[in-house]
């Protein structure tokens, strides 16, 4: 592991290819439809490096989880063009870009989201072993290791239905991290925990971007969370109204 | 094991109650059917092989003579009838040669010449009609079995002996060692010996037939050295009609089938088998459509955890063939558990029909191949029924499942 007091440069051990921007958005337009077009996003660039820790906030319907699926690549824009570590997204096919958001992306959802028939340590693995087919001891190894750094090594075993809401999150935080993904996405992700757990997801969310120098984009509400952020962009109605940088930001100088 | 594999074992187990369900109404459908096809399949074979223990496969006899018009060609409007000679050529012509011939017909394995004609038995004052046959003991042994339904006495044609059925023994008062006269039409006759009694299951044959030696029967029926016919037993009795026809091709003599004897056994084969494949048909639906319900309700239940998947990497295909599997599994393990209880029902019904002898009244008819065909054909079916579910799984968007789900 990297000194994690040092400054992210993007030339961490999983985005080792990528030199320029991780993420870059060009003029992403999103309606949704058909007799009636109601256009969410008009009009977003955006430009994401390695290693930053952004936060996007703004109220409820100004088009964040649009984006965030258009990020995810869960969704395709209506127009405009989203470019993730240097692959202009549009010109993959639904395989392709299903395979491509297995190897680049991470996410945390709101409602942590995992596979209530299987046990922690798989739900870990699982992004691997969709990945690569079939399991393997390495697999099995780096998860145990995921599970380990959130503080759950005496949950390995445990259905993912046997944990509270906090300990899911921190098993869903691990999972999004298997892979060593150049950018996490996280929806909401400590929206509906206690205080205290939504420190400790947030803290692992901050502490994985310091070692593994991926970006993080995090949509929250959550002001207090937002400010300890290094970048926080305001999104209302549909369009960027403000993308400041941080200096009080808990990243570490 | 495959990431598919994994996680469509896993969605089953999650299934519990509902997997069971579908894996036990599985099980019933394909018990139902193997117990219903081993048992029909081996009524019709002990149904045939009743009928044919008594017959001969194959009968060749002369051909029926044929009368032609006595007119003179080129006259004009002639009122003529043609009748049919009454009686047929009574002795095959060139019989051993043809009996070689027949012999070296494919599947043909075992021939009896008989020399056969209408007879009186007379005991006393009273005397019977029935049908004198002139057999080689050896021979027509081979085409229905004499010897092992004896009910007294051997199965010997030497000097004078015959043998004949146990219940023209019972109208005639006759038991072994017994003598009897044969009248034929011509007025010939002479006195027997009855040297055994045969009980063939048949009321007729048992109360119509006198077995005597060739020689025997040759002479009171005025055939001099020919015989009447030949009676052939065949290896495979449904291709009797192919041999046959291929004896006649041979020998130019009619060559008839226990098909044609036994038309409406043969129709009601068909028809049998017919009804079995419908109710077959009409169950392998309704196993289809159990699997599918279940399947289709699976998705809509796990279309989170499908989103999750999906989100995560997990591609159209992938997806699919989670779905497949799950499908193919529960036909392959419902059909195992059915395979089972349709053995254990062939089995303890055909302990629980018994004939006071012992003996099965329904035999069932338990193969390997059944099972494998049946569970074959179960797995398939699954993986049919799947085919729809799994396609609305393919189709979920991950971005909406994740958002409201």
């Amino acid at each position: 592991m990297a000194d994690p007091n040092e400054l992210p440069t993007g030339e961490g051990p999983a985005t080792a290819a990528s030199v320029g921007p991780i993420l870059r958005l060009e003029g992403v337009r999103k309606s949704f439809g058909k007799k009636v077009i109601t256009e969410v996003l008009h009009g977003i660039d955006l430009v994401v490096n390695p290693g930053e820790f952004v936060a996007m906030v703004g109220p409820s319907g100004a088009g964040k989880s649009t984006l965030l699926n258009l990020v995810g690549l869960l969704d395709r824009p209506t127009s405009g063009r989203i470019f993730l570590d240097g692959t202009d997204t549009s010109t993959l096919n639904d395989a392709g870009l299903t395979r491509f958001r297995g190897e680049k992306i991470g996410f945390v959802f709101q409602h942590h989201h995992l596979l209530p028939a299987f046990t922690t340590l798989e739900n870990v693995m699982m992004p691997l072993l969709v990945h690569r087919g079939s399991p393997d001891d390495e697999m099995r190894e780096r998860a145990r290791q995921l599970l380990v750094r959130v503080g759950l090594e005496d949950k390995i075993t445990a259905r993912a239905s046997d944990l509270s809401g906090g300990q899911q999150q921190r098993v869903a935080v691990a999972r999004a991290l298997a892979m060593h993904p150049p950018l996490v996405l996280a929806d909401e992700p400590t929206g509906n925990l206690d205080t205290h757990a939504a420190d400790q997801v947030f803290d692992l969310l901050r502490e994985f971007n310091r070692e593994f120098r991926g970006a993080f984009v995090i949509v929250t509400h959550d002001l207090r969370l937002a400010n300890r952020c290094d970048r926080i962009v305001a999104i209302v109605d549909g369009v960027i109204e403000s993308d400041t940088w941080k200096t009080g930001g808990d990243r570490a100088t | 094991m495959r990431f598919e594999v994994i996680v469509s074992l896993r969605f089953l187990r999650e299934g519990r109650f509902q997997t069971l369900l579908t894996l036990a109404g599985v099980a019933v459908g394909v018990a139902v059917i193997v117990f219903l096809s081993a048992l029909i399949s081996g009524l019709q074979t002990s149904l045939v092989a009743n009928t044919l223990g008594s017959q001969p496969h194959v009968v060749v006899r002369p051909q029926d003579e044929t009368a032609r018009r006595m007119v003179a060609e080129g006259e004009a409007a002639v009122a003529a009838r043609v009748e049919k000679v009454a009686v047929r050529t009574r002795t095959l012509p060139d019989w051993p040669l043809n009996l070689t011939r027949i012999e070296r017909v494919p599947g043909v394995v075992a021939t009896s010449p008989i020399a056969a004609g209408a007879a009186f038995v007379v005991k006393g004052d009273v005397s019977k009609a029935v049908a004198l046959r002139g057999v080689d003991t050896d021979r027509f042994d081979r085409i229905v079995n004499i010897t092992g339904r004896l009910k007294g006495g051997r199965f010997r044609l030497d000097g004078n002996d015959v043998v004949l059925g146990v219940g023209l023994a019972r109208d005639l008062g006759l038991g072994i060692g017994d003598k009897v006269r044969l009248v034929t039409e011509g007025g010939r006759s002479d006195v027997f010996t009855v040297g055994g009694l045969f009980d063939l299951g048949a009321k007729d044959l048992n109360e119509r037939w006198v077995l005597a030696s060739i020689r025997n029967a040759q002479t009171l029926l005025n055939l001099e050295d020919g015989i009447t016919s030949i009676e052939v037993r065949v290896d495979s009795i449904f291709d009797a009609d192919r041999m046959a026809a291929d004896i006649t091709d041979r020998t130019g003599l009619v060559a008839e089938t226990w098909m044609d004897i036994n038309r409406p056994l043969l129709v009601g084969l068909k028809s049998q088998n017919m009804s079995s494949w419908m109710i077959q048909f009409f169950v392998v639906l309704a196993v289809a459509l159990g699997i599918a319900s279940v399947l289709v309700v699976a998705v809509v239940q796990k279309s989170r955890e499908i989103g999750i998947l999906k989100a995560i990497g997990t591609s159209t295909r992938q997806t699919m063939a989670i779905f497949l599997l799950q499908g193919a599994l529960l036909g392959l393990v419902g059909s195992a558990l059915g395979c089972a209880l349709g053995a254990v029902l062939a089995v303890g019904f055909r302990s629980m029909a018994v004939a006071p002898d012992g003996s099965p009244i329904f035999p069932v008819d338990l193969t390997w191949t059944r099972f494998a065909a049946a569970s074959a054909m179960a797995t398939v079916v699954g993986m049919v029924a799947a085919v729809a579910p799994a396609r609305r799984a393919a189709r979920l968007d991950p971005a909406e499942v994740i958002r409201y789900g």
